[in-house]
Parts: structure tokens; sequence; C-alpha cells
């Protein structure tokens, strides 16, 4: 069994030593090929990925617990769109025009609402109908796609609030509003997934399904939940990232899906379920934002940054399964 | 000969739902607007489902052998990109071939990764998304693709020609769905894709070659994208980069409308070309009606929904499942 | 053993159970004593499972009652079989290995503390204390994917212990234990009788029954067909029982002439699973492998397939030195192998009858480039009549056949090779008795034609009864090689258990 225990903390921290690893060849390689003048390893520059982190990062911890429980989401993206999309076009609607500068928690409100109640609906699908996760948030993807587009065309959708912006601009302690957000959300899901009955149970049917069915556990109320659960943290994502930014196409947030499941497998999550935790998302979505702004930062230009982050997920995949190869004598099946 | 119960023919009007619900939906569009079923609409139809058409039959290949292909849209734009490119570089009859090879060679590359080194598809062709998506833009340096001289090329007989009155891409679907029908249902190579989507432990134990039939279907599947691109390149003699963006998706939703199961094992050419058509015309009659085109997306999505959600009660004998 | 007169913990009163077309239970009636263990025995389709699921829940009876402890209870599902007391261990384990033997033990039931936390103290100390009990060298943290077969099972027992049991049922526990775990379940199963709890017992195997039992309840087509106290019945008598006509268990002597060394093989080693194992096996015989699991069987069968490389040794087939490097190989080879999981390994359960039956010859039964569909029905037709396949038709998906003629479709796809070499990995397991002795005969009658037959079994009955020689293996080595004439079953165990050399008997 030792051998099996040596290559299973491998792996739990193989996320954080690749992470090292991406930090020494970027600060190395940026004295040479930079164009900039100052370090990699700047301590701002440093802040800035944790807060350039962040939209992906909410989303990944809603993932986290989504795959574990032995389902998929990929509607996220979608979801996030709609959810800026409220936030921003309802601080015009004429019901609110009396409150000034409270427009801000209620359109803050209506967002989180739309993302919960979007992923709610995904839940409820997959429970009643029966219908695979992967289909299901597969067709959301469409769908809610879809509605993005219902509410502007092809147009942007932007409303300046200064207020907000300014809010969303501070730093408490030094860190930026979206890294505290980040890092409260990381906390709040390690503590869902690890210390309560509906995060331990999740786990229980992502691993073995029929024995959770025949201990008792309901398997439709906790997926519902974790889809609800990821709806509102797309949601929030949305919320945190929009309200800095002020403005929100009706194509933003495509791919996003492709970006929280990379993260979330980086961070040692099965697809099959029953395995992943926060602290490896989080390890995950780290490591991608810091290969973009790495690779950013020795004058790699965007569509090639696209190029190695798919070819080093598949890289780490190989490298996955080397570690689990068992060696000679092994069936060839 | 025993006599027909209810029970029997319940279950057999359940496994051809889709169709006969296509049919009425058929029914029912042409009622409410008499042009849906006019030559011309039908075969426009059928012409412009066509590209998605015969990407969808390469799909359907690497669906019954237990995997997913989530990398098609993007590789079909990076070969439309290529192929235009070319075009103007090396004349028509070299850049064709060329297109083809390189098509081929990640066609390969992702069946290396998934057949012989075992790695999870899903996550494999998610990052070769990713991956082609930043060949493209590379490639083309962000700009869009066009043919000089539009007028002065055999090229545009693939997408815009036509042969015995028949439009050429619609030519291509069908004669590809008839050669690819007949691989998978009548070959032993398409008895193997069986399979080993049915069950990969016992394929291996019966002596199938379970890496090289699942690297096969990889290549299939990119040959199909290859000829899509073709068609797209040589109808529109342009493109911009992203002109396969989500075509996965779309691919992905006729192989399941026409009732393959993502588990591997099941489905036919048939079949799929049934959910491709399903698909084309529903697109087709929303548009008619004046519908823009994201609320085409919104049906799709239910209507996926409702066919899986109906194939799965007709199994099962009831309508909704005690738990999910 | 137990006072006839104590009212039982658990009984069944005419337990009718239908299903369309077929009337699974009919009237069955018996009752368990505390304390006792009580075997309930009877072929494949006799009802055992479905009675089992009635009790357990999952099934409602259409007729009849059940009682524990006198009081009767109707139960909808398993939590309410579970509540009153009634807990079923199945045979295939049921656990969720990334999660811990806790988690496991009180799957579904974790103590809580507020805001929905999981009361982690509580739980540990609930599942050591029974942990204990079981005597389980292991504790409530571990991983139980991190477990053995035997400890998983251990931990499932453990679960039915989270409340007070009245009735435990066991199916086939035993299957994949070695005999060093077997003793630790039956001190398990015996704690349990002294403590008042009530054990049915469901297995094939004869000695384990007459070793551990007190009473046998057997059934037939679903009726009840008597009680018996186990030390007033022998094998023979139960097995009447439970088929109707005695099982002609001679083996019919080698009247025939052997051939030529088909397989040999000398020194083969593949790491720690076998060292050093060497036979031949001629055209004509039966070579038997017996041993418990883990003593490398299964092994030098996959080795000789193609699906593991040998670290040692030569493999020779007809006198010629090969190297087998995949199934397709051995199969070119001449080599073929019956997989110990029919439904896992042997067949493509939602594939036809046909289909499955040629699989391995795809790529021959060609006409130009398509499949010649004319042949592949010939070969189907040919050896379902040859070994008497219930099906409705080729076209019948493989899944929804009986185990017997599952396994009968896999003995077909492989004879329709004709090999040199057919090796055979737990031939009837899961097969009830009638199925069980026709492939028995079938065995016998393909040595008899010429096939060179390896057959590997954890059955002592059905390797004494179908081989001509016996190889004893224990923990990767073959002990000694019996021939039929002079193996005891006293001396079988004993080579298979790592006592005794050449010289025991």
């Amino acid at each position: 069994m030792h051998k099996g225990r040596l290559s299973a903390a491998l792996k739990k921290g193989a996320i954080w030593g690749f992470i090292v690893i991406e930090l020494i060849f970027f600060s190395i390689a940026g004295e040479y090929l930079s164009l900039s003048g100052k370090a990699f390893m700047d301590y701002d520059n440093m802040l800035l990925l944790l807060k350039q982190s962040a939209p992906i990062g909410i989303i990944a911890m809603g993932m986290s617990l989504v795959m574990i429980n032995g389902n998929i989401d990929l509607s996220v993206g979608a979801i996030f769109a709609i959810a800026a999309i409220v936030l921003l076009d309802s601080m015009t609607w004429p019901i609110f025009s009396g409150l000034g500068d409270w427009v801000i928690p209620a359109a803050w409100l209506l967002a989180l609402a739309a993302g919960t109640a979007l992923g709610a609906l995904n839940g409820l699908i997959v429970w009643k109908t029966g219908v695979d996760a992967f289909i299901v948030t597969l067709g959301a993807m469409l769908g809610y796609r879809g509605i993005v587009f219902m509410f502007n065309g092809e147009n942007p959708t932007s409303h300046l609030n200064w207020t907000l912006v300014d809010m969303a601009e501070a730093q408490f302690l030094g860190i930026h509003t979206p890294t505290w957000f980040l890092l409260g959300v990381t906390l709040a899901i390690w503590f869902v997934m690890t210390q309560t009955v509906h995060g331990r149970n999740a786990a229980a049917i992502g691993d073995n399904r029929e024995a959770a069915v025949n201990a008792g556990i309901r398997v439709g109320p906790h997926m519902m939940i974790n889809f609800a659960l990821i709806g509102f943290l797309a949601a929030l994502s949305a919320v945190v990232f929009y309200s800095e930014s002020g403005s929100v196409n009706p194509n933003d947030g495509r791919l996003y899906e492709l970006w929280v499941i990379t993260a979330v497998v980086l961070g040692g999550a099965r697809i099959s379920g029953g395995s992943g935790s926060a602290i490896g998302a989080l390890g995950g979505v780290i490591a991608i934002q810091l290969l973009r702004k790495g690779l950013g930062h020795i004058g790699v230009d965007t569509s090639t940054v696209n190029l190695v982050i798919g070819l080093i997920l598949i890289a780490v995949l190989i490298l996955d399964r080397q570690l689990n190869v068992k060696g000679k004598g092994e069936l060839r099946v | 000969m025993a006599t027909l119960t209810r029970q029997q023919i319940a279950s057999a009007a359940a496994k051809q739902g889709i169709l006969i619900a296509f049919a009425l939906f058929m029914i029912a569009f042409a009622f409410a607007n008499p042009k849906f079923i006019g030559l011309d609409n039908l075969s426009s139809v059928v012409r412009s489902s066509a590209i998605l058409g015969v990407m969808a039959l390469g799909v359907t290949f690497v669906v019954i052998s237990g995997n997913l292909d989530l990398s098609v849209g993007s590789m079909m734009s990076f070969s439309t990109v290529v192929v235009l490119d070319l075009h103007d570089k090396i004349g028509p009859a070299l850049a064709v071939p060329a297109m083809f090879a390189m098509t081929l060679a990640l066609g390969a590359l992702i069946g290396l990764l998934v057949g012989y080194l075992k790695l999870n598809s899903l996550i494999v062709t998610l990052g070769m998304l990713s991956a082609i998506h930043g060949l493209t833009l590379s490639y083309s340096g962000g700009k869009n693709m066009d043919i000089a001289d539009k007028a002065g090329t055999w090229f545009s007989v693939f997408g815009q020609g036509s042969a015995l009155g028949v439009p050429m891409p619609i030519l291509i679907f069908a004669g590809l769905a008839a050669l690819l029908g007949v691989m998978l249902s009548k070959t032993p190579f398409g008895r193997k894709v069986y399979a080993v989507g049915g069950n990969a432990t016992a394929a291996t134990f019966s002596g199938v070659p379970r890496a090289r039939t699942v690297f096969t279907c990889y290549l299939l599947s990119a040959a199909c994208v290859a000829v899509a691109a073709l068609i797209q390149a040589s109808r529109s003699m342009g493109a911009q980069n992203t002109v396969g963006q989500g075509l996965e998706l779309e691919v992905l939703a006729a192989v399941i409308l026409g009732g393959a199961s993502l588990m591997g094992g099941s489905g036919t050419i048939f079949k799929t070309v049934v959910g491709v058509l399903i698909l084309g015309f529903i697109q087709n009659g929303l548009l008619l009606m004046g519908l823009q085109f994201y609320v085409q997306f919104v049906v799709t999505w239910v209507i996926i929904i409702l066919a899986v959600w109906l194939d799965i009660a007709a199994k099962r004998g009831k309508l909704w499942s005690r738990i999910a | 053993m137990t006072d006839p007169v104590q009212s039982p913990v658990l009984r069944l009163e005419g337990i009718v159970k239908t299903f369309p077309g077929v009337r699974a239970l009919d009237g069955v009636s018996f009752s368990v004593l505390p304390g006792e263990v009580h075997a309930l025995m009877g072929e494949n389709g006799a009802g055992k499972s479905t009675l089992m699921k009635v009790l357990g829940g999952i099934h409602r009876p259409d007729d009849g009652a059940i009682y524990v402890g006198g009081e009767r209870v109707v139960m909808a599902g398993p939590l309410e079989a579970k509540a009153n007391g009634i807990v079923f261990i199945h045979q295939e384990l049921s656990l969720a290995t990334e999660l811990s033997v806790a988690e496991n033990v009180y799957l579904g039931e974790l103590p809580r503390k507020r805001f929905g936390r999981v009361d982690w103290k509580t739980l540990a100390a609930r599942t050591n204390a029974i942990l204990k009990k079981l005597k389980a060298p292991f504790d409530a943290r571990t991983r139980v994917g991190d477990l053995s077969i035997a400890n998983q099972q251990m931990v499932e027992i453990a679960r039915a212990l989270t409340v007070d049991a009245r009735a435990v049922i066991f199916d086939e526990p035993t299957a994949s234990l070695t005999d060093a775990e077997k003793v630790v379940l039956f001190d398990v199963i015996s704690d349990l009788t002294a403590d008042g709890v009530g054990i049915i017992y469901i297995s094939h195997r004869m000695e384990e029954i007459f070793k551990i039992t007190d009473r046998i309840t057997v059934l037939r087509d679903g009726q009840y067909q008597g009680t018996v106290a186990t030390r007033d019945v022998d094998e023979e008598a139960v097995t009447q029982m439970m088929i109707g006509r005695k099982l002609d268990l001679s083996r019919s002597a080698l009247d025939h002439e052997l051939g030529d060394v088909a397989l040999e093989v000398r020194g083969l080693s593949c790491g720690e699973l076998y060292r050093d194992v060497s036979f031949q096996v001629r055209r004509g015989e039966v070579l038997g492998f017996y041993g418990l699991v883990g003593a490398g069987r299964t092994e030098i069968a996959e080795t000789l397939f193609g699906l593991r490389d040998p670290s040692a040794g030569e493999i020779l087939i007809d006198g010629e030195a090969v190297r087998i490097r995949s199934p397709a190989d051995a199969i070119a080879r001449g080599v073929s192998l019956v997989p110990e999981d029919r439904k896992g390994q042997g067949l493509v359960l939602g594939m036809n009858c046909r289909d499955n039956m040629t699989l391995p010859q795809v790529d021959d039964l060609k006409a130009g480039p398509f499949m010649a569909e004319g042949a592949e029905i010939a070969i189907f037709d040919q050896y379902r009549d040859k070994l008497d396949i219930r099906t409705p038709g080729w076209r019948q998906k493989v899944g929804n056949l009986s185990g017997g003629n599952q396994q009968k479709i896999v003995i077909g796809k492989w004879l329709s090779m004709h090999p040199s070499v057919l090796i055979v990995d737990e031939p009837t397991r899961g097969i009830d008795v009638g199925s069980k002795s026709e492939i028995h005969k079938l065995l016998r009658a393909l040595a008899a034609q010429g096939y060179a037959v390896i057959v590997i079994s954890s059955e002592m009955p059905e390797v004494l009864h179908v081989s001509d020689r016996i190889a004893a293996m224990y923990s990767g080595r073959i002990m000694r090689t019996f021939t039929a004439d002079e193996v005891t079953e006293d001396s079988l165990i004993q080579a298979i258990s790592g006592l005794g050399d050449d010289r025991a008997a």
C-alpha cells in the first residue's frame, strides 16, 4: 500500500508543484524574453493574478461540487452572461428609478436570483426526467445562450454606475474585492464538501450511486441543490466581474465551461465523480491563469496561448496516466 | 404469429417516437406556412444541413465507439481557413489534398491520445478544441480568409455546383451517408466499433483491436470534417476564422436526437441523418416564421431534452423516475 | 444447538410473488430461529433471490405474510427492512470506494451537528466500536478503496451492524475469500448467532453448508421443498431435493487416446503473481487448476491469452516456442479463453447472440469487403444446436438470456474458433445445477474430441469431476500435480493451502 499512498500524495500535491515550476520558469524566461522591464514575480503582478483568477475560480468551486456529485455543467458560461445582463440592465429599469444607489443591491439580488433559478432548472430537469446532466446542460448551454440574445440582440448591454465601479475596484487590506470573493467562496465550498452531510452525501452519490440510493440518500434533491449552487456561483462571478467592467457582450462567457472543467480536472477531480476538492480546483485555476499570464509576459500572443493551454492539459492527462500505471504484469485491457 | 398486444404496439411506437413526432411537426409547419414544403425550401434546407450532416456522420462513429469529439467545430474552422488560404497560394488542386492531410493529422493525434494512450475523450477533445482554435487564429493572423478570384476557379463546384439537378452538397452528403452507413452496418470494422463501444473489455477479450478501432473512428471523424470544410469553403469562397464555432454542439445534438447513446454501443448512420434533418427543418421552420436565430437555440434545447427524456421514458416504461 | 421450542426470529408464511408470465414464488413458508445458521439452497431460478428481495423490502409479495419476532411487518423498501432488523449482505459489494470506512458504514445516516455539519467524533467512535466487535484489522478513517476485498466485505457487515439486527442474510459471501479470510467470516457469523441473530446463508458450496449451518431449506421452481437438519442429511440428499434427481458425478473414464502435447509451459513467471510454473496439456485431456483466489490461476490464463506479459519462462504451442503479445495473437495461435466474468469480459450484452458469437472471427467471415451474414448465422445455428442454447432467435440481445445460456454463447464463440487449447475459467460460476452438469459433460466431450482443455475452478466437486489431472496452486506456485486416480479431497486441500509436499497423502 505504500506505493499507492505515495502516488496519491504526489497527485494531490502535483498541481502545486506545477505552479511552482511555472513561477520559476516564467521568472527566468521573463528575464530574457519579456518586453516590459518588470520582473514576473512582482508583488502587484501576483495580486493581479489572483484578481484575474476570480471569475473562473468562483465558478470552478461550484463545478467541483457538481462533479464530485457525478454530474457536469456545460451551461455555466451562458448563465454567467445572463446574470451579467440582468445585473447591468436592471439598473436602468423604471421600477428602480427612485432608488438612487440602492439600485445596486437590488440589481445584485436579481442577478444572483436569475443564476440560481437557471441552475435549479437544470437540476430539476436532471432530477425529474432522468436525462444525463451532460445532455441537459449541453442543451441549456444552447438554450440559455439564446435567452442571452433575447435581451438586446447582438448588441452589448452597458450601464455604468460609478459607485458600483468604485466598490468593485476597491481593495481591502491590500487585496482586491474579487480576490476576497474567490477566497471566501473557496473556503465555503471546501466546508460544504468536506464538513457537511450534504457534501459527503453528494460525494457518495458520485462514487457509487446505487449504494447511495439503497442507503436512503435522496439523489434528486442533492443534485438539484448543487446545480442551484453552481448557478448562483456563476451569477456571483458575473456580479463580481461586471460590477467593475460595466459592459457585457452577448457572446461573453463562451468557453468558460472549458476553462472551469480544465481547472477542476487539473486540480484532481475525476469526470466520473466521487473525487475532487475545492483546494485542488483553486490550484488548477491559478495554474491556468499563471500560464496565461506567463506566456503573455514572455511575449506569446493570445492565440498561441490558447494552443499552449490546450496542449498542457493533454500533457497533464498523459502524466496522470503514467503515474497510475502499475508497471509490468499489468492487465493489458 | 402472436397477436399484437397493446404493449407491443406502444413500445414499437415509442421506438419510432422521434420519427412520428418529426412527421407531425412537418405536417403542422406545412399547414402554417405552405412555403415550408415547397421543393425549393426543402432542397435548400437539406443543402444547408449538408455541412452539419457530414460532420455528424463522422462523429457518429466516435460516439458509437464510446467516445466524444468536441473538437470538430474548431477543426472545421481550421480546415476551412487552411484550404481557402492555400487555394490562393498553391492552387486548388494541391490545396485540397493538403488540407485533407492536415486535418487527418489532427484526427490522428486525437486518435492516438484517446485510442492508444487511453486518455479521457471529453477532456482531450475539449483541450484540442482550444488548441486548434488557437492554431487557427495563429495561422490566419486573426484575419478572415477570402479567395481573391472567385469566378475564375473550379473550386466552387463542391459548394455551389450541381449534378443532374441535385446540388453538390446534397449529393456529397447522401453519398457519404450511404458509404459510411454500409461501412458501419455491413463490414467487420463496423462490428468492431459496436463491440468496443458496447463493452471495451469484452471486445479486447475477443481479440478486437480496441486502440486501432478507436483511432480509426477519429480518423473518419476528421475526414468528414475535411469534407465539410471543403463544402463550406467552396460555397462562400471565403470565411471567418470562427466559421465552425459551436458546431460541435449542434453535431452532438443531431446525434443525440437521432437516438444514439452517449454511453456507446448503439446508434446508426440512418438515425443520425434523421437527427440532422430534424434539426435542420426545425431551424428552417422557425426562420420561416420570422423568428430570430436565437429562438432556435431555445427551441433546440427544449427538443433535445424532450427527445432524450421520452426515449428514456419509453425504455423505462414510465414517464417519471423515482430519483434522478 | 438451538431449542426447537423457541419462537422464530423471522417467519415467512405462504409468500407468493408473480411477475408477468411467471410465478416466481408459490406459497413459500419457512422460519429462522434466533441464533441459528439456516442455509437456503436451490438452483438458479428456484426463487432464492426473489425471496430475499421480498425479505429485503425490494419486492412486495402478492400474498402471504412476514413476521419478525412474532410481529407482522410490511416493508416498503430496503430502509424499512433494515429498520425491522433484516439486513442483507449482497454478493456484489456496493461501497463508495473514495470515502472512508466510517462514511460507508453510516452511509445515509451520518450523525449531524448544527448547520448540517457532520459529527466526525461521534461517527468515528460508533464505527470503531463496531469494527472492534468484528475484530477488524483496520480503523474507521481508512479509505475503503485501499482495503482488500475481504476487508471490504467486513465493512459491509459492519454496515449491517449499525442497527440491532434480528436476521442477517448472506448471499454467497465466500466467493472471493481465502481460507483464512473464510475463518474470520465464520467467526463473525458465530459471534452474531451467539447474540441471538438468525442467519440465512445462501450458497452453492456444499462444504461450507455442511460445516457451519444448522438447518437447510430447499426451494425448487419457486416452491418450498422442505427444511431439514443439516446433521441429518448428506450432499446427495440435498442435491436430490434441489433438482429432483440424482447427479451423476462419476467421471467418464479416459477411454480415448491422448494426443500430442498441445501446450507446454516452462518456468513461467509474472512478477509476484506466479512463479516458476511448468506444465503440459495434451490433446484429449482436461487439466484442472484448483486453488484459492489469488493463487495465480487466472493470471496464468491471462498470460497465455496475451493479456499479461510474463517476466520469465517459455510458452510452447504444438512444440513451437511463441511470444503472445495480445489476445488477437493468442487467438491466431489457437488459444481460446472463456473468461471468469462472462458479463464483464465475455459478452457485449447489448449486441445480439450471433454477433457476440462471431466477434473473434469477424475479419475472416467476409464476402468481399462485407460481412458474410449467411455464414455467421450458420455458425450460430450450429452451436445453438450443439450446446442447446435457449434463445428466441439470433437477434435476441445476449443480455436477455439466462446465465447458463450466456455462458454457452461464450463457449460456442470459442469453440467455433477450433482452438488448439481451450482455457475455461470458472465455467459454471453462478449457474444452476442443471446447466452446470450439462457444461461439465460438454467439457469431457470436448476432450474426447481431441481438444486440449484447461479448466480453472474454485469448486472442488467440479474440478474433481471434470479433470484428468489437477494442478494444485498456492500463492503463485504449482504445489503438486495429481492424476484423477490418485487425488483425494484431503490431499488436494492440503496442497492448495500450502501444506505438505509430494509426500502428502
